[in-house]
């Protein structure tokens, strides 16, 4: 099926390829080249980039050509038990999207990268950890099976956490690191034994080849229990990876690595590793998850619970790149949630424009520290619209853009998964695969909190006055390294939803609509389940809408007409009112504590689990090694010994005595005269012990000939 | 089956020229050292250029039957034989040890440890080497087990003399413990001898024979024998403990040796005796082969979380990472079995690394206490980075050597050979996936404790505390470059091993196919849907 694919197809694995080649030219010449490395990493994703570019268009030609089939090719990458294993690129819509995505925000957040981490003492390996991320993620998006998935997968855990330990000298860097790893380690049980699974169950066997496993699965081939199993331990890789609830306390943390780290890998593009597993697996998910016809299922509730409580957490953060995890951890949520009710394409509609707005704000967050040189939005921010008018700028885009209101990128594809629940069939919404009333009002309520939340850390990082110290001068604008990356992305943020406008939009001729879906989702491929579309809703597009700026209104109403005539009064810099909802009323600030405890979760996982293994089962194993074990162990030595001197009491030249003790003597008399000795010596005690050694292998021998 | 190329001489010239090497140091007296280390040096790279020529000259094609066969009288008296070959299964092996020498000497040209006398340390070295190869290549009970003894006493003396304070300890504990598993074992082998009918210690005999004739009463003590024998040398729970404490003691060279090699000895004798010899027994005994292999998983890491000494840590890793190798074993399949000496070459590369870095460590800061360790990223850049990148390699990073070892042996654990309990192993499976959970925890937690952080006061101006030297580069580079060659391309170690695994097992392992494989997953898998 690959006889005539266009080059650039054909040829994709030369994206990834290309940052590998520069993690390695980085790692061993970065330090003496001119620019310190950065040069060859920033050519290299621009290749890729173009390279992704090309093979986008590639991909709309070999699309409006042979309709949507993939292009794979692969070679031999080992053999085990008379089985091949293949290692090869799988192009199709979902993964030239996905090379897009990857390489543009990469190659924007390595031009960020130079003026932002300008002065770092470890600049060069900054860049060459950039290229090896870059490079696994677009190995891990080409794989055309899950054995190569998961090396890619891993892989970009390990640049995570070289990233989020970045600056390792200080003790919160190195843990956040570990939380990430460990974290992802236990959700790869669930990577190891769902994969193992699908290997043995799915595309007649012996498979770890994607499209192999989908097909047998769409034709019904495989077994109900093997895919239950293999679909809920997949859940739990997807739950570590991409921050799903309750696995997601290691994402905020790793936010302790420089910002254009936490841009690239945790927000727009390692973070949806999961989301993008899913939407390869699809088969796997729904059938073994139930998707069609239900009302309710696991990964849909999943992404329902982590977007609402997700979005809770942002309220409580000081730290305005803690706001922005929390909030990638609840937009992740909806794409779980979306990829749970059956809506592909809105989910990675969804992941598409998220990387592009969510990215802005990052970076935004980024241009606004370095200015200040601090995190901490009621600490050191406040105001900063008078310094920074540019980064404000951007910064609304993304935050409208992620609020989700129209016409930005965000209002199309969060439109579209509320829509695609399927939810909204009493008031005229068709479609869909199932009627997922709750997740509809959950993705509701989670579109109130994102516009409610994004006001609060936009009033705190830009409103109010300046508390910042001012000892050093006012802050100041960023340069352009920092602004251009900025206005591109805000740029996407505005424009990136017109590329999916839902069907029956009057504005535009049918030719412009769905054009997304069109070329990603595999709807007409072999190796794609049945799913069901649902049709746009008006009437829930405008209750969406006005939910969110229900949420958007009550925050301006608090922060914008409240604190701000309070702070006027009083002629201070207020973040909050004194006498908040959270101090007067007792549930609610109840509910406050919960939340800045972040549920507890990490008292349970730190506090308990690890602490107990670390400490008193990991003691107990050993404890049970020394004193139960090797005292026995021990013990029948010294038995031996004794036993042995006993017998040379009463009989002479005895077996057990010259061998147990005899050799410990000799073995302290060799020890001790070795040291002083010459060692002709050493001969003459090897010849020894060799000769009583092989005079107890004689032994044994005449016993067992009598 | 016998196999006569006109180099059939080159084996034996493999096995004892390290041999030459060391009796010619006898002659060279002890105050010259150098020369003691050029000789040992020049003999094992001899070693290395012979092993490299058999590796190019072997028959892929042809990597299921024994190759560069030698078959002549050697005891008359006992049937005993000198019988060597070679087939996939211990090509990499063999392989493997010629290349850890080479790199030990190398290391030791300035690292002689205490009390010095380069004479007898080097000698020693090379009669292991001696020792092992000839192991691995041993056809013949008799000659197998000889060779299986003489690695005993160098090691004793290794660390009996050059060993830490508690050498004494630690040597004879190492000592007895490998003696009491070995006399077991040469009870079982002389059983087989007298209880088959073709009274021959010839390992193709036997494993042709594969059993026959012996009650499967009988068959299931003599397997007990060998497993006990073997069982000490991997190490396997609970026979482990005298593995941390000749680690811990042993020189620098002694633990790489023996992490990277010697326990070695004791899986291959699984795979090439225990189970071809006795097919019967090894699938009544699978489950609790597996059972302890599982718990040396879990119960290692534990052990490892609870250590304050970085040596003795990597010692505990190694019941661990053996652990995996076991499982893949017991399942007693051809994926099991390759992925167990995929993992036998990994772990001697990753852990030999971690045992030569164990040592630098030591040389530098003179204590190997964790908790006073920290900060060697930023006073010892490139070792901290190795250490990285080694424990990253440990705790399984696909991409890395380690991962090959460890993935298909939970692979072959879902689906155990047709005589096995599917349910146990699927069981041992979600254990020992849990196990590499806890193998990046201590991993991790060692990396963050030594290298992350600050450097400690007391460590902080320490001139002693230099990066990687010239020699160390030397001495490491292949090892670095092994685990990313072949965690890249595993199937250079997969494809030689395949065929010879495949073989061996469909002689007297009712094993399924591929395809049938295949049919009973879906029969299964739609029975339960």
């Amino acid at each position: 099926m690959t006889h005539n694919a266009n080059w650039f197809l054909e040829y994709a694995w030369l994206v990834p390829l290309l940052p590998a080649l520069s993690f390695v030219g980085i790692l061993f010449f970065g330090k003496r080249m001119r620019y310190k490395g950065a040069e060859l990493g920033i050519a290299a994703v621009s290749l890729s980039f173009l390279l992704a570019v090309c093979a986008g268009f590639a991909w709309i030609q070999h699309h409006d050509d042979v309709g949507y089939q993939a292009v794979q090719s692969s070679t031999q990458w080992l053999q085990s038990g008379g089985v091949e294993f293949g290692a090869g690129v799988l192009v199709d819509g979902l993964s030239v999207m996905m090379l897009l995505v990857v390489t543009i925000v990469s190659l924007l957040v390595h031009i960020y990268s130079t003026d932002y981490v300008g002065d770092d003492k470890r600049y060069t390996h900054f860049f060459a950890f950039l290229s090896l991320f870059t490079a696994a993620m677009l190995f891990f998006v080409l794989s055309d099976n899950i054995l190569q998935m998961i090396v890619g997968w891993e892989l970009v855990g390990v640049c995570s956490f070289v990233l989020i330990g970045h600056w390792w000298e200080e003790k919160p860097n190195s843990d956040a690191a570990l939380k990430a790893f460990l974290t992802n380690r236990v959700g790869d049980v669930g990577l190891i034994i769902g994969t193992i699974t699908l290997f043995f169950a799915a595309g007649g066997g012996n498979t770890f080849d994607t499209i192999k496993i989908n097909e047998a699965i769409v034709q019904g081939e495989v077994g109900h229990t093997a895919l239950v199993v293999a679909s809920v331990c997949l859940m739990a890789a997807v739950m570590s990876k991409s921050g799903q609830f309750i696995l997601h306390t290691w994402l905020p943390d790793a936010m302790a690595g420089p910002t254009p780290v936490s841009a690239l890998i945790h927000a727009a593009t390692m973070v949806v590793a999961g989301v993008f597993m899913i939407a390869r697996l699809y088969p796997v998910f729904f059938e073994g998850m139930q998707i069609g016809g239900s009302s309710i299922n696991l990964m849909a509730t999943i992404g329902a619970v982590t977007l609402v409580f997700g979005g809770l957490l942002a309220f409580v953060q000081d730290d305005i790149k803690k706001v922005l995890a929390y909030s990638t951890v609840s937009q992740l949520g909806y794409m779980v949630m979306a990829l749970g009710v059956g809506a592909w394409t809105a989910a990675v509609f969804h992941l598409f424009t998220h990387a592009f707005f969510k990215a802005n704000l990052f970076l935004g967050s980024g241009s606004v520290a370095h200015a200040v040189h601090s995190f901490d939005m009621k600490k050191d921010m406040g105001g900063m619209r008078k310094f920074m008018p540019k980064t404000y700028v951007t910064f609304i885009i993304g935050s409208l853009a992620l609020a989700g209101l129209f016409p930005l990128a965000g209002f199309w594809s969060k439109d579209e998964i509320l829509v695609g629940t399927g939810g909204w069939g009493l008031f005229g919404g068709t479609g869909g695969n199932g009627a997922y009333t709750f997740h509809l009002l959950m993705g509701l309520f989670g579109a109130a909190l994102t516009a409610a939340y994004m006001t609060r850390c936009v009033y705190l990082t830009f409103h109010g006055e300046f508390r910042g110290d001012r000892s050093h001068g006012d802050p100041h604008e960023s340069g352009p390294r920092i602004l251009v990356p900025l206005y591109i992305l805000s740029g996407l943020a505005i424009v990136a939803g017109f590329v999916n406008l839902p069907a029956g939009f009057q504005l535009v001729g049918d030719s412009w609509t769905e054009r997304f879906g069109h070329y990603v989702e595999p709807y007409k491929s072999s190796y794609f389940p049945a799913i069901d579309h649902a049709t746009p809703s008006w009437s829930l597009a405008v209750v969406a809408s006005v939910v969110a700026l229900v949420g958007a209104g009550v925050a301006i109403y608090y922060y914008f007409v409240k604190v701000d005539r309070l702070a006027d009064q009083t002629q201070q810099s207020l973040t909050e009112l004194p006498d908040g909802l959270s101090k007067s009323n007792g549930l609610a600030g109840a509910g406050h504590k919960v939340l800045v405890n972040k549920y507890y979760l990490d008292h349970l996982y730190e506090g308990v689990i690890v602490a107990f293994t670390k400490v008193p089962l990991a003691r107990a194993a050993y404890w049970v090694n020394q004193k139960v074990i090797d005292r026995t162990v021990d013990a029948a030595g010294e038995t031996a010994v004794l036993v042995g001197r006993q017998v040379y009491d009463v009989v002479d030249q005895s077996v057990i005595d010259g061998f147990v003790d005899g050799s410990g003597r000799v073995s302290d008399a060799t020890g001790e005269e070795l040291r002083q000795i010459n060692s002709g010596k050493v001969q003459n005690y090897a010849a020894i012990l060799f000769a009583m050694a092989a005079v107890l292998a004689g032994t044994f021998l005449i016993i067992f000939a009598l | 089956m016998e196999t006569i190329a006109d180099t059939n001489w080159l084996l034996t010239v493999v096995v004892f020229a390290p041999l030459v090497g060391a009796l010619i140091m006898v002659l060279i007296p002890q105050e010259d050292e150098q020369s003691h280390k050029q000789v040992a040096l020049f003999t094992s790279l001899v070693t290395l250029g012979l092993a490299a020529f058999l590796l190019i000259d072997f028959n892929y094609g042809d990597a299921e039957n024994l190759q560069y066969f030698v078959d002549t009288q050697w005891i008359e008296v006992i049937g005993a034989g000198y019988t060597i070959g070679v087939d996939g299964m211990s090509l990499p092996l063999i392989a493997l040890t010629a290349l850890i020498m080479p790199l030990v000497f190398v290391y030791s040209w300035n690292h002689i440890p205490e009390p010095g006398n380069a004479k007898a340390f080097l000698i020693l070295s090379l009669i292991l080497e001696t020792g092992m190869i000839g192991t691995f290549v041993a056809q013949d009970l008799v000659l197998f087990f000889v060779f299986f003894e003489v690695v005993l006493l160098p090691m004793f003396f290794m660390i009996a003399v050059w060993g830490g304070e508690n050498r004494r300890y630690a040597s004879l504990k190492f000592f007895l413990f490998t003696l009491f598993g070995s006399a077991l074992m040469l009870l079982s082998f002389l059983a087989l001898y007298f209880l088959t009918e073709a009274d021959t210690f010839s390992m193709l005999v036997l494993t042709e024979n594969a059993g026959e004739g012996i009650t499967r009463g009988t068959q299931l003590l003599v397997f007990a024998g060998m497993f006990l024998g073997f069982g000490v040398k991997v190490p396997m729970f609970p026979f482990h403990t005298w593995l941390p404490d000749a680690h811990t003691e042993a020189p620098t060279q002694g633990s790489v040796i023996l992490a990277a090699v010697l326990l070695k000895l004791g899986t291959y004798g699984f795979i090439r005796i225990a189970i071809p010899m006795l097919p019967e027994a090894a699938e009544a005994w699978a489950p609790w082969i597996g059972l302890l292999a599982v718990i040396g998983i879990i119960y290692g890491a534990l052990g490892c979380l609870a250590q304050t000494d970085m040596k003795r840590l990597i010692a505990f890793s190694s019941v661990a990472h053996m652990g995996f190798v076991m499982l893949g074993i017991a399942t007693l399949t051809d994926f099991g079995i390759n992925a167990a000496i995929f993992g036998m070459v990994a772990h001697g590369l990753i852990t030999g690394m971690l045992f030569f870095i164990a040592g630098s460590v030591k040389e530098r800061y003179h204590t190997l206490e964790i908790k006073r360790l920290g900060g060697m990223l930023a006073q010892a850049p490139r070792l901290g980075w190795i250490l990285g990148f080694v424990s990253m390699a440990s705790l399984g990073l696909p991409g890395l050597a380690g991962f090959w070892g460890e993935f298909p042996a939970i692979l072959a654990a879902y689906n155990p050979a047709a005589g096995v309990s599917e349910q146990t192993f699927r069981v041992y499976m979600v254990v020992a996936a849990v196990g590499t959970v806890l193998a990046a925890g201590y991993l991790l937690w060692l990396l963050q404790r030594t290298a992350m952080g600050e450097p400690s006061a007391e460590f902080a101006d320490d001139p002693n505390i230099t990066d990687v030297s010239t020699t160390e580069w030397i001495a490491w580079a292949p090892l670095l470059f092994g685990i990313v060659l072949f965690g890249v391309a595993p199937g250079l170690i997969f494809e030689v091993t395949d065929p010879a695994v495949t073989q061996s097992l469909d002689n007297c392992i009712t094993t399924l196919t591929g395809c049938e494989v295949a049919e009973a997953a879906a029969s299964s898998g739609s029975g339960g849907g």
